[in-house]
């Protein structure tokens, strides 16, 4: 059997399993998450079978394409069900599928309790299912309908505890902001078809040339939109705070690992389109930019811990599209960079979900403390997690971040300077909220209060089925980016599928991993003496501007509330008036100046079968009068 | 002669309208089940007409032609193309599920009211309107598609205004006159298209002496006919006026509305789903054929209409707080999508609007049928009487969600496809109206989320605490509908296929070709 014919049963064994939980119904109860959770490993099984199969070809022999059947066939216009597997879409299964299994393996213990667990492994495998459908389709069409499949998962989980409002408002936020980059998706799509005849990956991306930039400018700028929508980017990234209203697996898997960075993705996978375009590279890392410093800014003030990660999230992404923006220089380092960000993102997610499965769901950081002695394992892990986000020598977040910095600088000139001051402040940041966290969660007094029924949280160690996937995790955070490092392995791995320049830094490596090892020691250090030294407040102090609009993210969703919701309602509802009144009036009073047709509205009773029949009659008298008439003359 | 399967595809239904009206009056259960025999019938005809058409065929197909008043030129002609033989399809489709949604709902009620409320006239006025629609999607003589096109009104106006929801707010009284009103209004709009069109139709008699589609198309084409440029353009006029009506196209809309939210929900999915596509495909079958250049002429006016009814129907979706208008108005956002693919005149846009044609009968049908039975378990149209029904009937939220998400054409859901086929193919020609077109799915995204989360989220208001979830019968309806859905998401070569050569026809009688790409990159 070929290994080609494989690629399509890496969609199918999730796909499969979201319908059997799905529609299976309550006899599936006591065996669902267990069918969940097995169908996710054999994706992941066919992922490494495939992978050991492109490991033993040539470096530019590893593209496997999969023709399935031909989707939309109309005169000019072919969308085929056509999958391509690569270095870079091979990057993705094994971390979508792994990170996937162990994080359906965690919520096994983590939703034990929720009598709808098997619903939620349900929409678990969807989630897979469309993921690997976004990164394993070899048109833009086909993309766009694992792009919007993980939107539907992600609408459905974070909305998974529909009863409670917020979530369910919190789901369809993400699900409409996301609509509005799947706008730019849908346009740029068009846009493609109108340059190219075509949306194909290899026809358009290897005929970028022929086209004019302008066009390719704009193609750009809308994948951008696209990417700012999912990967939660500026000016987009409303939603993703609000996601956390979502059980944490999924914040974890959807909301950090894997769907957020599908934005990244696009913009690599459509590098082509980019390197000819560098106004849209140029907006690219402009949006990266001010995301990283944006979610850093947020991560610094939230007091909720899955808050504080989800803001740490909006900015590592932001590094990953700031470097993705550079162009060749940039693009291994941004897909090195999201999957080591996987790793420990991840496991600093579960992390959180552990503290909270200890602590009866609490999730603000101000009642915990001293947590450290309670939950070892997790304790631990988390702390690993911290050390390579951080970016701490040695560890995965200082391979992956430092390369990025580098190639920051690396793309010269002003434009150099200024993205990589904002890396390396980004970095300075990042160590300061991380620390935070760290220090608020696992160290210092117990701030814990019993609730209002006298009950006080017991927090303990979670089961091994949620440790485990923590400790792999952890592993993961400790060694990815060094083995990925050594001898260039990634680097080479990647480097036939994006291309790869060294570019021209005005600073040597040295130079830019010594800067970032002072920001480190800065951010680390700030939020030691303003957490480590002093006692945590149990009440968050007022705080400065900055604290209180970062707290409220930046005030943006004060802005939408004001111009796009409260605006959207008075447009609505002075339509519907005018409907009422304006257009249904002018019509109905134009047809009375006809035919008198408004006292006939007005008299609503009877008789109008008849009169409808009259005028039929006549109507038709009159048909034959005419008729009569033309034949006599 | 052959067996002239085109006529009994429209008989079958008329006869079995009459047989269930002929059923005792205290024989109410077998009327429906007789109402429901008669339409899986016409399905299996209808299915054989699918088999037996030849995509690569003649245009006209199965066609049959026989002499009718023959001092005016009349005659009984049938013949399909593609297009017909697709919504042919989705009008026999619907039906069995229409009739099976609708089982209790002309159920007499309670003693001491005197609401006329006969069984065998709900179903046999459902299979009459079907017999009349799908003679009009066959006819390809001008007058006699003129005359089911307007007689299917009279079936209509007794099932608007005879049959109403069961419960209602303010009353039976007012329930009864509001349905008067929405009834008498559906009514007085489509006559007054109708009698425009008729003006039309003798216009175009006059002109060509003929009423034969085929033969005056013919003669356009080959300049025997020749046809001023005014009086292409009010003759054109006349017919279009009338399918807008029945589009509907804004401003001509407000009728539907009405006549959505008081009629019972299987009747509000005849209208939508299958009555009021007589106008979007009588507008490629008659506007394009026969007044191509007029067409042309109005296009840019058109298109505007169009964009407009997509924004601003999807806008005023979201502001309803009655859920049957709330679809009503997204139904007729949706209609805007059609017209706008018919009149890009791009392969693209055409065939894509057929297949919305088809994909939007299902898709509404899904989602209005369930909001039925939603509407039915409590007794109120409001949104806001609801809340949290997902938590006690699950799999009827369910189901409702699915409806929606193929409203808010949902890629893997059959509407994607042909909304993304209309959006492309008017791109192609016209980018800015493509762009602003695509506002239209950030908007259909916010009506539908926003009717869910209202509807089905949130604590378990105490009202429907007691509701029960779907019934067999219900689940009978409702499966068959969303497996369609996403079968034609996913593949819907079966219907394209059919529909293609019928779309390069008409593409050829306006003397259209599709715009080129600015780079050859295809193969």
């Amino acid at each position: 059997m070929n290994a080609e014919n494989l690629i399509a049963l890496l969609i199918a064994a999730p796909l499969l399993g979201a319908a059997v939980l799905l529609v299976g119904g309550r006899r599936l109860d006591a065996a669902g998450h267990w069918i969940g959770t097995i169908l996710s490993t054999t994706s992941f099984v066919f992922g490494v079978i495939l992978f050991a199969d492109l490991l033993g070809r040539n470096a530019d022999d590893r593209t496997l394409m999969q023709h399935l059947y031909t989707w939309v066939p109309v005169a000019g216009f072919q969308a085929d069900v056509t999958f391509r597997l690569d270095q870079l879409s091979m990057t993705f299964v094994l971390l979508i599928t792994g990170v996937g299994s162990l994080i359906h393996l965690y919520s096994v213990g983590y939703m034990e309790h929720d009598e709808r667990r098997r619903r939620f492994f349900g929409y678990l495998n969807l989630f897979l299912a469309a993921m690997l459908l976004l990164v394993l389709a070899d048109n833009y069409l086909l993309l766009y309908v694992g792009w919007e499949g993980v939107g539907l998962a992600s609408y459905l989980l974070i909305g998974f505890w529909q009863h409670k409002p917020s979530a369910a408002t919190a789901a369809k936020k993400a699900f409409l902001v996301n609509r509005v980059g799947d706008m730019g998706l849908s346009i740029a799509i068009m846009l493609m078809f109108t340059t190219f005849g075509t949306f194909a990956f290899g026809p358009v991306l290897s005929h970028v040339t022929d086209a004019s930039e302008g066009r390719l400018t704009a193609i750009g700028l809308l994948l951008l939109l696209a990417a700012c929508g999912k990967s939660a980017q500026v000016p987009l990234q409303s939603w993703l705070g609000d996601a956390m209203e979502g059980p944490t697996p999924v914040s974890a898997l959807i909301h950090a690992a894997t769907m957020v960075t599908a934005g990244v993705y696009l913009i690599v996978r459509s590098g082509a389109i980019f390197n000819a375009a560098p106004d849209a590279q140029l907006v690219v890392t402009v949006v990266g930019a001010v995301t990283l410093l944006f979610g850093a800014i947020v991560g610094c003030a939230k007091d909720d811990i899955k808050k504080a990660l989800a803001g740490s999230t909006m900015s590592q992404i932001g590094y990953m599209v700031l470097a993705a923006g550079l162009g060749p220089i940039g693009y291994v380092f941004a897909i090195m960079h999201l999957v080591t960000h996987g790793f420990f993102k991840a496991g600093l997610f579960l992390g959180a979900g552990s503290v909270m499965h200890g602590m009866n769901d609490e999730v603000d950081m101000r009642k915990f403390g001293g947590l450290r002695k309670y939950m070892p394992v997790t304790f631990i892990t988390f702390g690993l997690g911290y050390l390579a986000i951080i970016g701490f020598p040695g560890l995965s977040g200082f391979f992956s971040k430092d390369k990025i910095i580098e190639a920051a600088f690396a793309k010269g000139g002003t434009e150099g300077w200024i993205l990589g001051t904002c890396a390396l402040v980004g970095a300075a940041i990042t160590a300061f909220y991380m620390t935070r966290v760290m220090l608020m969660t696992f160290f210092g007094e117990k701030r814990w209060q019993p609730d209002e029924h006298g009950h006080e949280p017991h927090p303990h160690e979670s089961p091994k089925v949620m440790t485990i996937p923590m400790i792999v995790l952890a592993i993961g955070s400790v060694f990815a980016g060094g083995f990925f490092s050594i001898g260039d392995r990634f680097l080479h791995w990647l480097e036939p599928i994006t291309g790869h320049s060294e570019g021209d830094s005005p600073i040597s490596a040295g130079v830019v991993t010594g800067a970032t090892m002072v920001c480190l020691v800065i951010g680390v250090g700030i939020a030691y003496l303003q957490y480590g030294r002093r006692p945590v407040p149990a009440v968050a102090p007022r705080g400065s501007l900055l604290t209180r609009a970062a707290r409220r993210d930046l005030l943006q969703d004060d802005f939408n509330h004001v111009v796009l919701v409260r605006g959207g309602e008075h447009l609505t509802r002075s339509l519907v008036y005018v409907d009422h009144t304006l257009v249904d009036g002018v019509v109905n009073g134009t047809a009375a100046g006809f035919g008198g047709l408004s006292g006939r509205l007005r008299k609503l009773q009877n008789g109008y079968a008849r009169s409808y029949a009259v005028s039929m009659f006549g109507g038709a008298a009159l048909l034959v009068a005419a008729t009569l008439l033309m034949r006599a003359v | 002669m052959s067996f002239p399967l085109l006529t009994a595809t429209a008989v079958l239904p008329a006869v079995g309208a009459v047989a269930t009206a002929a059923v005792p009056a205290a024989r109410r259960t077998a009327a429906k089940w007789l109402a429901l025999l008669v339409s899986l019938a016409t399905l299996v005809l209808a299915i054989v007409v699918m088999v037996r058409f030849d995509p690569g065929g003649a245009r006209y197909q199965l066609t049959e032609s026989h002499a009718w008043i023959s001092d005016f030129g009349v005659r009984y002609e049938l013949g399909v193309d593609g297009i017909a033989v697709a919504l042919l399809a989705l009008t026999a489709l619907l039906m069995p599920f229409i009739i099976l949604a609708g089982w209790n709902d002309a159920d007499p009620l309670e003693t001491g009211s005197k609401r006329w409320r006969p069984t065998q006239g709900f179903f046999a006025l459902i299979l009459a309107v079907e017999a009349m629609v799908i003679i009009s999607f066959e006819a390809t003589d001008v007058f006699l598609f003129y005359i089911f096109f307007e007689a299917m009104l009279i079936p209509m106006y007794f099932l608007i205004g005879g049959f109403g929801d069961r419960a209602h707010a303010q009353g039976e009284e007012a329930a009864s006159t509001q349905r008067s009103y929405a009834a008498v209004k559906f009514l007085l709009y489509n006559l007054v298209g109708g009698l425009i069109m008729l003006a039309a139709v003798i216009g175009l008699y006059t002109v060509s002496g003929n009423f034969s589609l085929a033969e005056i198309a013919q003669a356009r084409a080959n300049g025997t006919l020749h046809m001023a440029t005014s009086t292409e353009r009010w003759l054109f006029l006349g017919f279009f006026f009338a399918f807008a009506v029945k589009a509907p196209l804004w401003p001509l809309h407000t009728w539907l509305p009405n006549a959505m939210q008081e009629s019972t929900a299987p009747v509000a999915v005849l209208i939508t789903a299958v009555v009021d596509k007589v106008g979007t495909f009588a507008m490629l079958r008659f506007c394009l054929q026969l007044f191509p250049e007029a067409s042309k002429w109005a296009t840019p006016t058109i298109l505007v209409l169009a964009l407009i009814s997509i924004i601003y129907g999807a806008l005023l979706a979201v502001g309803q707080r009655d859920i049957k208008r709330l679809v009503a108005y997204a139904s007729i956002s949706h209609f805007g999508f059609i017209i706008l693919g018919i009149f890009a005149m791009t392969s693209q846009g055409q065939s894509g609007a057929t297949l919305y044609m088809v994909n939007h009968g299902i898709s509404t049908a899904a989602l209005m049928l369930v909001a039925g039975f939603l509407i039915s378990r409590r007794g109120s149209r409001l949104i806001a009487d609801y809340g949290g029904v997902q938590k006690v009937a699950p799999v009827l939220a369910g189901t409702f969600l699915i409806g929606g998400l193929a409203t808010l054409s949902l890629p893997g859901l059959a509407p994607f496809v042909s909304e993304f086929l209309v959006l492309v193919g008017t791109f192609t020609r016209y980018p800015a109206i493509g762009i602003i077109a695509t506002f239209g799915i950030v908007l259909a995204a916010l009506y539908t989320l926003v009717l869910y989360q209202r509807t089905m989220t949130g604590p378990v208001k105490p009202a429907v605490a007691a509701m029960p979830d779907l019934k067999a019968r219900e689940l009978l309806v409702v499966t068959p509908l969303i497996v369609l859905l996403i079968f034609l998401g996913v593949y819907p070569k079966p219907v394209t296929d059919i529909v293609n050569p019928a779309v390069k026809q008409t593409m050829s009688d306006v003397h259209k070709t599709d715009p080129k790409p600015a780079v050859e990159a295809a193969k």
